[in-house]
């Protein structure tokens, strides 16, 4: 469990680093964190022959928000920096990011992990993905051809795979405005563990009626993928035990060791409506 | 044993200074000069012919500085004997490094040595082998299956032990009449001990003492030792086995594993120091596994709910090799001797078999068999009491043994135990935390509560005569242990125990310390290390505290007899009118005349001629302890309320309870811990852990995303509750504790979970229990 060998670029800034990309080509990586790359190298199931490390750009760190009611989440800004909010920044308007931290492995990975290099790295149970995903984020991308914002709907391609061109940099996650009643829910066997699947939704109420909402799923496609099926039924104002049934009915979720393709869609039902309830009563 | 001021006490564990602040030393913590790193190049199979190891292009690897084959290092194969006739057991032989064949996907083919370990491991990539295929034995079926491929060609039908140990006399008229007959099914997962510290050696010559130095983390120094000399062909006082501080082993480092002998070998060829630190990905597929093993046991009961008999059929799939010392025979042995536990169970018949197969080989994991059939018992006693309508635990009181000692249908003396007293405070603790109430509150909710039970003894002090009955070759029972005194009166102490988590250097300490009637930061413990230790078995099936901690006491004894004589003679009154305290012997008519241990120690070494005739200089006394009786048993109840989730089938364990009687608790808080982290395990087989293998023996688990060991997070505090039945076979009163916990968890939850389950009328009878599986049986109607 000892990587092949690579060779190690520090990079100065955000252009310094799309720069070496751009030199490097394909066969380098970005590090951020390296809370999933790392142990992939070490397993050698990957083998970039460089690595980019970017955890130094400080530029890249800040949590803020902006005029307009939005959040701007710098990419090197840790799961853990969102979890405590030092700053109180979040509010109750973005308190579901806070609240779903916990579910980010454990302490020492979110202590290390980021959220941009959760984002980049496109896991289809990753929690930031499922809070992307069900909160219409989008992400400012920066390469040598200039910076571009990516909505999310264009981002996650399938398994582990993104828009971004391979000499882009993920620079900052912006979550247009406030979801004071969102919430993330998921089941693994173990705390901590990636989930067998996770739920994320995003409810739109009005005076104590849900109007509709979002509904978006992990762990039952290659990528996190929103619910329409179950969203037409909060927005028809359906209950939420029928939303989280039409949820289960609409995925197809791959059968692995962990679990069948049954139990998985009865934990969609399950967790779909958890955290509708959860979503309501914030 | 005299009133004891440190024994019975939760002394700090002296351990604990060096360890909490990073300032142990563990085998990964050495470094020595020039050291190289060694790698294994692995079988990619399960099971196929080796037609050829290229190694050339590995040693072209930049840092790479030797590989080598079976035929470079011509080493001995490690072979465990039983005396039993073919019939009953099969040797086989188990390379050190995979010659013409390998039988698992894992196993080592070669070992490559580099400058450091990444470049090892590029050097592994560089190895071609070539094999042969043949069709792979995953499974008890298919080993078993008419004309099933062989794993090794000597095991007709794959089958290394098959002994059948009693059979009653009219036994199956006793189950044509019986009045209730139940049946269970059981199969176990495979789990991986799992020490939190992996396998690991760092082996140099030393042309200076002409030996070859093994520094390993092992419960068996001296077993390393034995296979290590005869493996290399070494006289065993050329070798000497250092064990530094560990962390863990649970069985796993019990055995002797050939990555340790293999880098022994490299580093005795190469003349430089080779360390081998397994990786986590090597520990959790290539490692010694354990557990596997399937069981099919009927039990007859009368009406009142009194046992009748007990029939059962245990097959364990002990993987491709025989484990030395102790061989594939231990846990067939194991369950088929002591299945009927703590129950008066008048008729037996047992036959048990360990089988081989193409996956990772097997080594004994605390509890060894027990939790499994302790499981199955425990599983019988609840459905028998369903079939007859009786309460779960009264059908155990009216079975359970309560007049001491009491001689089993197995053949076994059981020593006085709290069978009934723990399993009367066990059900009490419960019911006074008002579970019972809840359980009913929440099934009007429709929530899922259970509650179960088990009850149970575990034989620990296995003498020599207890395990040269089920004919093992090598027979770990006695131990020796020394103890001297130097000049400044400090006292130096010896065990042939492997403490590798158990606190021996306190609670030898404390025996010592209060049979001299010394401070304890004058006594100091060696253990693990082949030149300081006379002999020595090591640290496993509980022995260390009944069998070493008695030799521990017996020496200290015995030098204090000589710290008497010594002052006795220098004030001219009898030895008995001496008593020794607060470091000094004293007369017992006149207190104020003392002479302290320096004082003694000064005459015993540096004005010897002050000693009388009969009287030898120097302080140290040797002593060796052995158990001629069946042993001495701990017991204990266990009590345990779950919950299941009906959306998720989440097993939430809600209160875990423990009655536990280990006799004289030498310090009860290293029991504590004791019955907390095997309860932490016997959990984790319960609900968690499993090694599963595909059609093609390949393995599931490489890493802890598909090993599910569980954490802290679910696993429960412990209520733990003590009851002493002091054994009479150990000089200090104690039983062993270090499987209990383990042993108990499984059958208790298991129980708990089928208690929640009683209204779906499902029984899950294997482990581990998956959340799948316990959604499936909560939600039955739904999906009918």
């Amino acid at each position: 469990m000892k990587p092949a060998p690579f060779r190690y670029h520090r990079a100065p800034d955000v252009d310094g680093a799309t720069r070496l990309l751009a030199e490097l080509g394909d066969d380098a990586k970005v590090i951020a964190g390296g809370q999933s790359l790392v142990a992939m190298m070490n397993f050698r199931l990957a083998r970039p022959r460089h690595l980019v490390d970017i955890a130094g750009i400080r530029e890249l760190g800040r949590l803020h928000r902006d005029a307009d009611g939005g959040l701007r989440i710098g990419a090197l800004t840790t799961h853990h920096t969102v979890e405590t909010d030092p700053t109180g920044v979040l509010g109750t308007g973005f308190a579901v990011l806070r609240d779903a931290m916990g579910w980010i492995g454990h302490l020492p990975i979110r202590t290390r992990g980021t959220v941009g290099g959760s984002i980049a790295h496109a896991d289809a149970t990753a929690e930031w993905c499922l809070l992307a995903v069900v909160l219409g984020a989008e992400f400012v991308a920066r390469g040598p051809r200039g910076e571009r914002r990516i909505p999310v709907a264009d981002f996650f391609l399938g398994y582990y795979t993104t828009a971004l061109a391979p000499d882009e940099l993920l620079i900052e996650i912006v979550f247009p405005r406030p979801a004071p009643h969102a919430a993330l829910t998921e089941f693994a066997e173990r705390r901590g563990d990636f989930a067998l699947v996770a739920a994320a939704v995003d409810l739109d109420i009005e005076e104590g009626t849900v109007r509709g909402g979002r509904v978006a799923l992990g762990g039952v496609a290659a990528a996190v993928v929103r619910v329409p099926e179950a969203e037409a039924v909060l927005a028809g104002g359906g209950s939420f035990d029928d939303c989280a049934s039409a949820a289960a009915a609409a995925v197809e979720p791959p059968a692995d060791a962990s679990g069948s393709t049954h139990y998985r869609k009865e934990l969609v039902r399950t967790l779909v409506r958890r955290a509708c309830e959860e979503a309501k009563s914030r | 044993m005299k009133e004891g001021k440190l024994v019975g006490r939760s002394v700090a564990r002296r351990e604990d200074p060096r360890l909490l602040s990073g300032r142990g030393r563990f085998v990964d913590d050495i470094a020595l000069p020039g050291m190289l790193h060694a790698q294994f190049v692995r079988s990619t199979v399960a099971h196929g012919e080796i037609a050829s190891v290229d190694l050339s292009a590995v040693r072209h690897v930049p840092g790479v500085v030797a590989a080598f084959t079976a035929d470079d290092l011509e080493l001995g194969d490690i072979t465990a004997q039983l005396g039993r006739p073919l019939s009953e057991y099969v040797p086989t032989a188990m390379p050190v490094l995979a010659r013409d064949k390998v039988r698992y996907v894992g196993e080592p083919v070669a070992i490559v040595v580099a400058r450091d370990a990444y470049a090892a491991e590029d050097g592994l990539e560089a190895a071609k082998v070539s094999y042969t295929t043949l069709p792979p034995v995953t499974s008890e079926e298919a080993a078993l299956a008419p004309g099933a491929p062989l794993v090794h060609d000597e095991a007709a039908r794959n089958t290394l032990v098959d002994v059948s140990l009693f059979a009653t006399d009219g036994i199956d008229e006793i189950f044509a009449s019986a009045p209730c007959v139940v049946h269970v099914e059981s199969r176990t997962g495979r789990q991986n001990a799992l020490p939190l510290e992996t396998r690991g050696v760092v082996a140099h010559w030393d042309d200076r003492e002409e030996q070859l130095v093994v520094q390993t983390c092992t419960q068996v120094p001296h077993q390393v030792r034995t296979v290590a000399s005869r493996s290399l062909r070494l006289d065993e006082r050329a070798v000497r086995v250092v064990v530094p501080d560990m962390g863990g082993g649970f069985g796993q480092k019990c055995v002797v594993g050939r990555e340790e002998i293999a880098a022994a070998a490299a580093a005795l060829r190469l003349r430089r120091p080779v360390k081998w630190i397994e990786d986590r990905k090597d520990a959790l597929s290539a490692s010694f596994l354990a557990r596997e093993q399937h069981y099919q046991v009927r039990a007859a009961f009368g009406a009142d709910g009194r046992i009748l008999g007990l029939d059962a059929d245990v097959v364990c799939d002990m993987g491709a090799y025989s484990c030395y010392p102790f061989t594939a025979g231990i846990e067939p042995l194991m369950a088929s001797a002591e299945m009927p536990g703590v129950y008066k169970v008048p008729a037996y018949r047992v036959r048990g078999r360990a089988i081989t197969t193409n996956k990772a080989p097997t080594a004994p994991y605390r509890g060894v068999s027990r939790p499994q059939y302790v499981m199955v018992v425990e599983r019988l006693f609840e459905r028998a009491a369903r079939e007859l309508g009786l309460d779960p635990v009264e059908i155990r009181r009216r079975n359970v043994i309560t007049d001491f000692p009491y001689t089993g249908v197995n053949h076994i003396t059981y020593d006085p135990g709290s069978y009934l007293e723990s399993l009367n405070l066990c059900e009490r603790l419960v019911q006074d935390e008002g579970w019972y109430e809840k359980q009913a509150a929440a099934a009007a909710e429709g929530r899922h509560l259970g509650i179960g039970y088990a009850c149970f003894s575990e034989r620990t002090g296995y003498g020599s005569t207890a395990f040269a009955q089920r004919k093992m070759q090598v027979v770990p029972g006695f131990d020796i242990s020394e103890v001297r005194m130097d000049t400044s009166g400090a006292v130096t102490v010896t065990t042939g125990t492997m403490s590798h988590g158990q606190s021996h250097e306190t609670t030898m300490a404390q025996i010592v310390a209060d049979e001299l009637g010394l401070d304890i930061a004058k006594v100091r413990l060696h253990q693990g290390d082949t030149d300081r230790i006379t002999y020595g078995w090591g640290t496993f099936a509980s022995r260390s505290i009944t069998v070493g901690g008695s030799a521990v006491r017996l020496a200290a004894a015995k030098l204090g007899d000589k710290l008497r004589a010594i002052a006795a003679a220098r004030w001219g009154i009898d030895a008995d009118e001496v008593e020794l305290t607060d470091g000094a012997a004293r007369r017992r008519d006149d207190t104020s005349e003392v002479l302290t241990y320096e004082d003694i120690a000064d005459i015993a070494y540096l004005r010897a001629h002050l000693l009388p005739k009969d009287i030898e200089p120097g302080l140290a006394a040797t002593a060796t302890f052995d158990v001629f009786t069946d042993g001495t048993f701990s017991n204990a109840t266990h009590g345990v309320v779950v919950e299941l989730h009906q959306g998720t089938g989440q097993v939430e364990i809600l209160r875990y309870v423990c009655v536990e009687d280990c006799g004289v608790a030498i310090n009860p808080q290293v029991v504590e811990g004791q019955c907390r982290g095997g309860i932490a395990q016997g959990i984790a087989g319960a609900l968690f852990e499993q090694v599963t293998y595909d059609d093609m023996g390949e393995p599931s688990a490489t890493s802890f995303m598909d090993y599910k060991v569980p954490t802290a997070h679910e696993i429960p505090d412990v209520l733990i509750h003590h009851l002493e039945t002091p054994s009479a076979f150990t000089e200090t009163g104690a039983k062993g504790a270090g499987e209990g916990g383990t042993i108990g968890a499984p059958a208790a939850v298991l129980n708990a979970v089928n208690d929640a389950l009683r209204p779906t009328g499902v029984e899950l009878d294997h482990t581990p229990v998956t959340p799948e599986t316990v959604h499936r049986a909560l939600n039955l109607e739904a999906a009918s």
